[in-house]
């Protein structure tokens, strides 16, 4: 079992959890995830991690609550216990100096891209830290990216911090600001991954996409988590979950990812769920 | 004893039956098809034993267990001193005795067999293990005194809990990490509950448990900590880690929705218990036309799962004929009752989707069979032409898995074959890296739990004689 030492509501719908998960801690770099169960019949779910303390024996994760698991997951209090919490999982992000990062993140992501900031900025690089939000009230750890970053851009759907805009405004501002990113690093939901990989194809930034389709047991052996990658089939969690932006088939990821919708949102399962929660 | 005795005793060639669920009662749950046998029919079936004097059988056994010694103990109703003698070869009776291929190993080299059935060594083996189980009085083995060596044992399949059973009744420390939340391998994740209730799995477990062993559910070697940090605090190291990477067929389509591989179908519904969904949270499809490719007993495992889901139609798509089919038979005479459709020489060529990215017709090539290939079997080759098309909401892919490459991964100093299995030397299970030992799916690919366990017998001795300073 694993202690819950912190779980709280970041900005609405974002959680920030933390458990003490010792021989995690001492392990995970950035861009890998952990697999969490939050009771003895909760499924396994992925989420990245976002900060650890390997003193302490801490992780640090940020989710977003989507369904059934997260839901779990939102009602977890300091002292309670988790059954599962494993990991590292997945392939590091691969951290060199390659001049110029600009790291992209939204919703859980401009959790989880930190580390990655971090571990870039640690490695020599010039490194700029760009955050999507829909609104002011959705931006968290600016500050926090702000000090592992040369520079944090941020744009809102609705205008009420930094840019008015989505990601679409995002080669214009690195144009005023005159940052050329050698290397393109994007985390968070699946439309932002999509939808920066298209931006920058035409202008040839090399562009990577921490990829999150559906898994179960994180370690290669049940094949749910494939997606094509430059038309081969690769396997998330254990070829990736990096992956070259340019090369995925976006399309059919997007299938891939609703494959469960019908049962997930099955307002049966609501009811019937809301016994054991 | 003398060498005529077999034939002085009447044969009797006729098997006793074993009780099971009523076909269209099974249709609708997942309890376990198979009841076993009730004492008197043991001892009956025990008793057709001719008790040769050259027990042929026991060179099927690939752990060669004292079969005439335990089928003595059952006749003279000493059930307790039966299955202490089983337990001397074989730390996970309950599971062999449901799930070994018997009809190719121990029963094929039974003397009656050659005149009618073999005795039904595995049912015999299933009894003694579920006797001991009601009866509450598990014996525990002498043990030997401490070594006080460390042994860390990665998986915890049949391959991880059989190093660690003997290791540990020689005295040394053993501790098992295991990646998934749950002990068994392939037996807890993969074989549903109505071939290999994940309760008895857990038994065999809990025994290992309680002969000291120590046991790190969600720890995933390689990652969580590497070989080489283990070995920094570990004398010897075995790798159990399996075969659990799925293959698929390489044929357009395969990425559509509604194509699971057998890893998935399964692990979704026994790991998961998404048959109990909602009341669990993990989601499984219920598809009402399903089509499983492949013709092993992951094959068959998986088509009786979608059965058992409440499916219409179960199709088992192989491309070779109901003679050349992997799966144990008794394994396939139980699909066929329970309604599973075989579309033999049959071979999948082409997955199509509708426009939003779902699964809904597969098409098909009819197969003719050739020569015998390397294999040994007859080769299946393509009819021209005979293209058709079959609707389908759901395909299950069941044609195999490769050796976990975790471990091969993070690794360095293991050499690897080319099939991306760990490379040992037969006779000790060794590995090119020192003080590793390998064996079971890792090793072999996609096996049995017997010669798993086989391995494993074979890496405790060669391990403790390197713990014992003896080489
Ligand atoms: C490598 C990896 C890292 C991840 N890191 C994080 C993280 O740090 N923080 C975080 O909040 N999430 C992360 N995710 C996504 C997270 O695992 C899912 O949001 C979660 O599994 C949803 O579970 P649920 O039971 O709450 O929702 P469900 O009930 O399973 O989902 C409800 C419906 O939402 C859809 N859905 C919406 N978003 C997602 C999504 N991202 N993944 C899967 N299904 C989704 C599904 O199709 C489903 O039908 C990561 C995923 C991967 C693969
Ligand atoms: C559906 C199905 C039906 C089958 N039916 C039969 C049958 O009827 N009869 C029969 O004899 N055989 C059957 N088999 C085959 C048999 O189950 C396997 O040969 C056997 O389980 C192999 O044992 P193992 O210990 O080598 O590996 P596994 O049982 O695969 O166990 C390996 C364990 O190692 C863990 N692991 C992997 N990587 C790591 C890591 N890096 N760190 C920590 N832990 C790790 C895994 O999670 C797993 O628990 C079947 C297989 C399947 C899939
Ligand atoms: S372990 Fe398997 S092969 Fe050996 S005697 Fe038992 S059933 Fe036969
Ligand atoms: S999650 Fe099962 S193979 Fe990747």
């Amino acid at each position: 079992m694993y202690e819950v030492i912190e779980r709280r509501m970041i900005v609405p719908n974002h959680h920030e959890l933390t458990v003490r998960a010792p021989a995690v801690a001492a392990s995970i770099r950035p861009g890998q995830f952990v697999i969490v169960r939050p009771d003895e019949m909760g499924e396994r779910i992925p989420l990245s991690v976002a900060d650890w303390d390997a003193k302490a024996g801490t992780v640090t994760s940020i989710f977003m609550q989507v369904g059934a698991s997260t839901a779990k997951l939102a009602r977890l209090k300091p002292g309670r216990k988790i059954p599962t919490y494993a990991g590292p999982l997945g392939k590091a992000t691969p951290i060199e100096k390659v001049g110029t990062a600009l790291c992209v993140g939204g919703c859980y992501g401009i959790g989880s891209i930190h580390p990655v900031a971090r571990a870039l900025k640690a490695a020599g690089n010039k490194v700029y830290t760009f955050i999507e939000a829909r609104s002011s009230y959705l931006v968290y750890w600016e500050e926090k990216l702000g000090r592992v970053s040369d520079g944090v851009f941020v744009v809102t759907r609705d205008g009420t911090a930094g840019r008015k805009g989505h990601i679409d405004k995002m080669p214009a501002m690195m144009e005023e600001a005159g940052v050329k990113p050698d290397l393109v690093i994007v985390n968070g939901c699946t439309f932002l991954l999509m939808r920066t990989s298209e931006l920058t194809k035409p202008l040839g930034w090399k562009t990577i996409v921490n990829m999150n389709p559906i898994m179960i047991d994180g370690t290669g052996m049940c094949g749910v988590c494939r997606l094509s990658v430059g038309g081969k089939m690769k396997f998330a969690c254990v070829d990736g979950p990096d992956f070259d932006g340019h090369e995925i088939d976006w399309a059919e990821f997007l299938a891939r990812r609703k494959s469960y919708s019908p049962e997930e949102i099955d307002p049966l399962r609501r009811s019937s769920s809301a016994t054991h929660f | 004893m003398n060498d005529e005795k077999p034939a002085k005793k009447t044969l009797d060639l006729k098997r006793r039956p074993m009780p099971k669920q009523d076909h269209l009662e099974r249709r609708k749950n997942f309890e376990e098809v198979a009841f076993g046998y009730p004492p008197d029919t043991a001892v009956e079936e025990a008793r057709r034993c001719l008790d040769c004097k050259k027990p042929f059988c026991r060179d099927g056994c690939p752990v060669g267990i004292d079969i005439p010694g335990f089928i003595r103990a059952i006749v003279a109703r000493d059930f307790a001193a039966g299955i202490r003698k089983l337990k001397e070869t074989n730390a996970l009776p309950a599971i062999c005795g449901r799930v070994c291929p018997q009809e190719e190993q121990c029963e094929k080299l039974c003397v009656i067999g050659k005149k009618g059935e073999p005795v039904s060594i595995g049912r015999l083996e299933r009894f003694l293990a579920d006797w001991e189980a009601a009866s509450g009085k598990l014996e525990m083995p002498e043990m030997a005194p401490k070594t006080g060596k460390k042994v860390a044992v990665v998986g915890a399949g049949p391959a991880g809990l059989t190093v660690a059973n003997d290791l540990l009744v020689l005295g040394h420390e053993v501790t098992i990490f295991e990646a998934l939340h749950d002990c068994g391998g392939v037996l807890t994740y993969g074989i549903p509950e109505f071939r290999l209730p994940n309760t008895i799995v857990g038994r065999e477990v809990e025994y290992v448990r309680r002969l000291g062993a120590k046991i790190h559910l969600d720890f995933i070697v390689g990652t969580t900590r590497t070989v080489d940090q283990l070995l920094e605090e570990y004398d010897a190291l075995f790798v159990g880690s399996g075969a659990g990477l799925p293959w698929f067929m390489e044929i357009p389509g395969e990425n559509l929705n509604g194509v699971y591989s057998a890893n998935e179908y399964l692990t979704r519904v026994n790991l998961m218990k998404g048959f109990r969904f909602p009341e669990y949270d993990t989601p499984i499809k219920q598809p009402s036309k399903v089509a499983v490719v492949g013709g092993g007993n992951v094959a068959m495992d998986s088509a009786r799962t979608a059965v058992r889901l409440g499916a219409d139609e179960v199709h088992l798509v192989y491309r070779r004929g109901r003679h050349e089919l992997p799966a144990r038979e008794e394994e396939v005479e139980n699909a066929e009752e329970e309604g599973v459709i075989f579309n033999l020489l049959t071979l999948p060529i082409r997955l199509i989707g509708d426009e939003h990215g779902w699964l809904k017709e597969m098409e098909c090539l009819e197969m003719a069979l050739g020569e015998p290939d390397d294999s040994g079997r007859r080769r299946p080759m393509p009819i021209e032409g005979s293209n058709f098309l079959m609707p389908t909401d759901a395909v299950v892919i069941a044609i195999g898995n490769s050796p976990n490459p975790l471990i091969p991964m993070t690794t360095p100093g293991l050499e690897i074959s080319r099939k991306g299995g760990i490379v040992t030397d037969e006779a000790t299970a060794k590995t090119t890296k020192a003080r590793v030992w390998a064996g079971g799916d890792i090793v072999r690919g996609a096996a049995t739990v017997i010669s798993a366990m086989g391995d494993a017998r074979i890496a405790a001795a060669s391990i403790h004689k390197y713990l014992t300073g003896q080489e």
